[in-house]
């Protein structure tokens, strides 16, 4: 099943290869990651979107918590949460495609935000399936390069990662 | 005060009372061998190789309750460690590896030798650190100590480069009296409510067992679980790694479980209502094929102070975190307090099976007047060093006959790689072990493949005077290889006969050691007591032994425990 992590650790080098090291190393699976600081400096926020049986995730969890640079682990997925994924995607936008392409961009709620006379950069927020619904919408053709920066996650309400 | 850098690691040395540190010099040490060089109160053992150094180091741990310290250069300073890091890590073993690093304006550069010493150990390490400045090394060191020692203990490399250690490299020097640190705080006491409820299940088992590991010798249990399993009169067996944790001679130990465990262990293990895990942690060599384990229903409560070992490989139902031995004394007060006592008539049917079990002396062997059985040898060890001696080992069939016949009563006195199972581990650990204990007698049980892997160390030996014990179980085969390709590969003996053997008679004296040859059953005690007399020789005993001899009993890999192997009639 899938499962979205949410740890955080000291702000130090070396910290996100120990963390990548272990998944690696442990058969783990990743299939987004991403980290950067928080408004308290000397800590990292990463959050990892990986699956596996509930023995694994038990084991996951365990083994973060195991790393001595980590200082807090909450699997999001146990209870309510909001999770959002960015993506920028450089699309062909000639002749009458130009027009559609602004279109599907809309509905989307996407926004153009670099534009040539062949193509348009549209910037997308949402859900991994929603960015994964707008790929496949347009026309696959004309899609031209596409970054993404896999999920981050965060707790409704009450549900805070900090140090207390 | 203001030190230098290499000041300030030598004297977080002494304030953490290191008195020995094992090492080689290289370019990137030398501010730290020029500092060690002008005090005494740390004394460096300058071994023939790093592997040495670090197995020393860990012997030096395992035999005391130390943490081990050693001390190589850069590059392949580092690499030649790696596997003694390695065998510490597997088998949690405390310990600090303090590496040379070119200097910092070089990292990166691919300099001469260089290498990323926290990223080419950082699979096989607690922790590791790279100090990038001469302000954080007394903080750095402290930490390096406190994690390697506490929690789940293991070893911790502190990555130090020149630069930092030059004698222009200044600053305060204020050793720290306490760590604190928000990421790691290691859980100590066991949860009292678990405590209560793993007694519950405890007190109504009709058939129970006690399963323990290296955690109780690595957390100074024995004690602790000698008291607890005399109160309950359960059988106790115990891991590879456990030995000594809980006295073999006493009648309610039914001796070693897991591959080449007992009969009567496995079979208990495997038949148990209730189980009562004790710092061990349910690996493939223990309790085999964990589907076949499941087949048989039964509960099992398991105390560790790592919660990751817990429900890793079989399900736990009672699991408790703790250090080991505060859970076992607060387990036993409930125990004493409780009005309830273990069911007498229950434990007594469940007595009469594993003595039936047992009743097939799984363990026996023939000897003949011709030809050395390599089990007699440790036998007679054993009875000669009246059970007393620190015995380590390397690995292959003659650690698991060392495990199987030399009867440990005490903790630490068996020294093993069991985790990584790392051939030349016993002659640099026993080195250690000699130093930490100097009054004792050392004997090292090896092989004629194993010794050869780390035999430099001779000289070590020779230049610190530790008169090592050596036995050689001579049977010209890699054998426990030799005995998987039988078991296995219908007898295609694949790269396992030892050719070209040295004479080691001569070697040993060509390092300066006595050298014993020994070919004859009747021999074997006259040259162990002639052994044992030269007390301040290390003599190298070749005992040349049956070529075909396996160790049983043997669960094959992938098997269940209860499908044991007695003997070559069973193949």
């Amino acid at each position: 099943m899938r499962h979205i992590i949410s740890v955080l650790l000291e702000n130090e080098p070396g910290a996100l290869s120990r963390v990548v090291g272990l998944f690696s190393a442990r058969g783990y699976n990743i299939e987004t990651l991403t980290v950067a600081p928080t408004e308290d400096l000397t800590l990292s926020r990463m959050t990892i979107v990986t699956a596996g049986s509930d023995e694994v995730i038990e084991q996951i969890n365990k083994q973060l918590n195991k790393l001595i640079e980590v200082v807090k682990v909450i699997d999001l997925s146990d209870g309510d949460h909001i999770e959002r994924e960015l993506m920028l995607v450089k699309v062909r936008a000639v002749g009458k495609d130009r027009e559609e392409m602004k279109r599907m961009a809309d509905i989307y709620r996407g926004r153009i935000i670099d534009a040539t006379e062949k193509d348009y950069t549209i910037e997308l927020t949402g859900t991994g399936s929603k960015l994964d619904a707008f790929l496949s919408a347009i026309d696959r053709s004309a899609i031209l390069e596409t970054v993404r920066t896999g999920a981050s996650g965060i707790g409704r309400g009450d549900r805070i990662l900090r140090i207390q | 005060m203001e030190l230098n850098g290499a000041e300030i690691v030598v004297r977080c040395l002494q304030e953490e009372g290191v008195d020995y540190v094992f090492g080689y010099p290289g370019g990137a040490v030398l501010h730290l061998y020029d500092e060690l060089f002008k005090q005494s109160k740390v004394k460096h053992i300058l071994v023939r190789h790093e592997q040495g150094a670090v197995h020393a180091a860990d012997g030096y741990s395992r035999s005391t309750e130390k943490i081990g310290v050693a001390l190589v250069t850069s590059g392949p300073g580092v690499t030649n460690a790696i596997t003694g890091i390695a065998t510490a890590y597997m088998d949690s073993i405390p310990m600090v590896i303090i590496t040379g690093q070119v200097p910092t304006h070089a990292i990166g550069q691919d300099a001469f030798q260089e290498c990323d010493t926290v990223g080419i150990t950082r699979p096989c390490v607690k922790h590791n650190f790279l100090i990038k400045d001469v302000k954080d090394i007394a903080a750095t060191m402290k930490k390096a100590f406190y994690i390697a020692g506490t929690g789940r203990p293991g070893p911790v490399v502190v990555d130090i480069p020149k630069d930092i250690t030059h004698p222009s490299a200044k600053a305060e020097f204020d050793y720290p009296k306490s760590v604190s640190m928000r990421s790691y705080n290691p859980v100590v006491k066991g949860h009292a409510g678990q405590i209560k409820k793993a007694l519950q299940l405890l007190l109504r088992a009709k058939r129970p067992m006690i399963y323990t590991g290296g955690g109780v010798v690595l957390g100074n249990a024995a004690p602790e679980l000698a008291q607890l399993v005399r109160h309950l009169g359960f059988p106790c067996t115990n891991t590879l790694m456990g030995l000594g944790g809980y006295p073999a001679s006493d009648k309610q130990f039914v001796g070693m479980l897991g591959m080449h465990g007992t009969y009567e262990a496995n079979m208990a293990m495997q038949h148990c209502d209730v189980l009562l895990a004790i710092g061990a942690r349910f690996d493939d060599r223990v309790i085999g094929n964990p589907k076949h384990f499941f087949e048989e229903p039964r509960t099992i409560i398991h105390i560790d102070v790592d919660p990751s070992s817990i429900s890793k490989r079989v399900k736990v139902d009672v699991p408790i975190v703790g250090d080991v031995k505060p859970v076992l004394q607060e387990l036993t007060k409930q125990l004493q307090a409780s009005k309830e006592k273990p069911d007498a008539a229950a434990l007594k049917a469940w007595w009469k099976q594993v003595d039936l079990w047992r009743a097939r002396d799984c363990l026996k062997y023939a000897q003949t007047t011709k030809i050395i059985k390599p089990q007699y040898v440790i036998e007679k060890l054993h009875e000669l060093t009246k059970g007393d001696a620190f015995v380590t080992s390397d690995v292959g069939q003659h650690q698991m006959w060392a495990a199987q016949f030399y009867k440990f009563d005490k903790p630490r006195r068996w020294i093993n790689s069991g985790g990584l199972g790392t051939m030349g581990f016993g002659l640099p650990a026993a080195m250690g072990v000699r130093l930490a204990n100097p009054k004792s007698t050392v004997a090292c049980i090896t092989g004629e493949g194993s010794i050869q892997m780390c035999i430099q160390e001779l000289s070590t030996c020779k230049q610190y005077h530790l008169p090592i014990k050596i036995i050689n179980l001579n049977n010209r085969y890699l054998g426990m290889v030799r005995q998987w390709q039988q078991v296995d590969y219908s007898s295609r003996y694949s790269e396992s006969y030892m050719d070209a053997l040295p004479d080691f008679v001569k070697l040993a004296e060509a390092y300066g050691h006595v050298g014993m040859l020994i070919d004859k059953p009747t021999d074997v005690e006259p040259a162990l007591k002639e052994a044992l007399k030269l007390k301040d020789r290390l003599v190298f005993m070749d005992f040349i032994t049956d070529q075909t001899e396996n160790v049983w009993p043997m669960v094959k890999a992938g098997k269940g425990l209860s499908e044991m192997l007695l003997g070559s009639e069973d193949l």
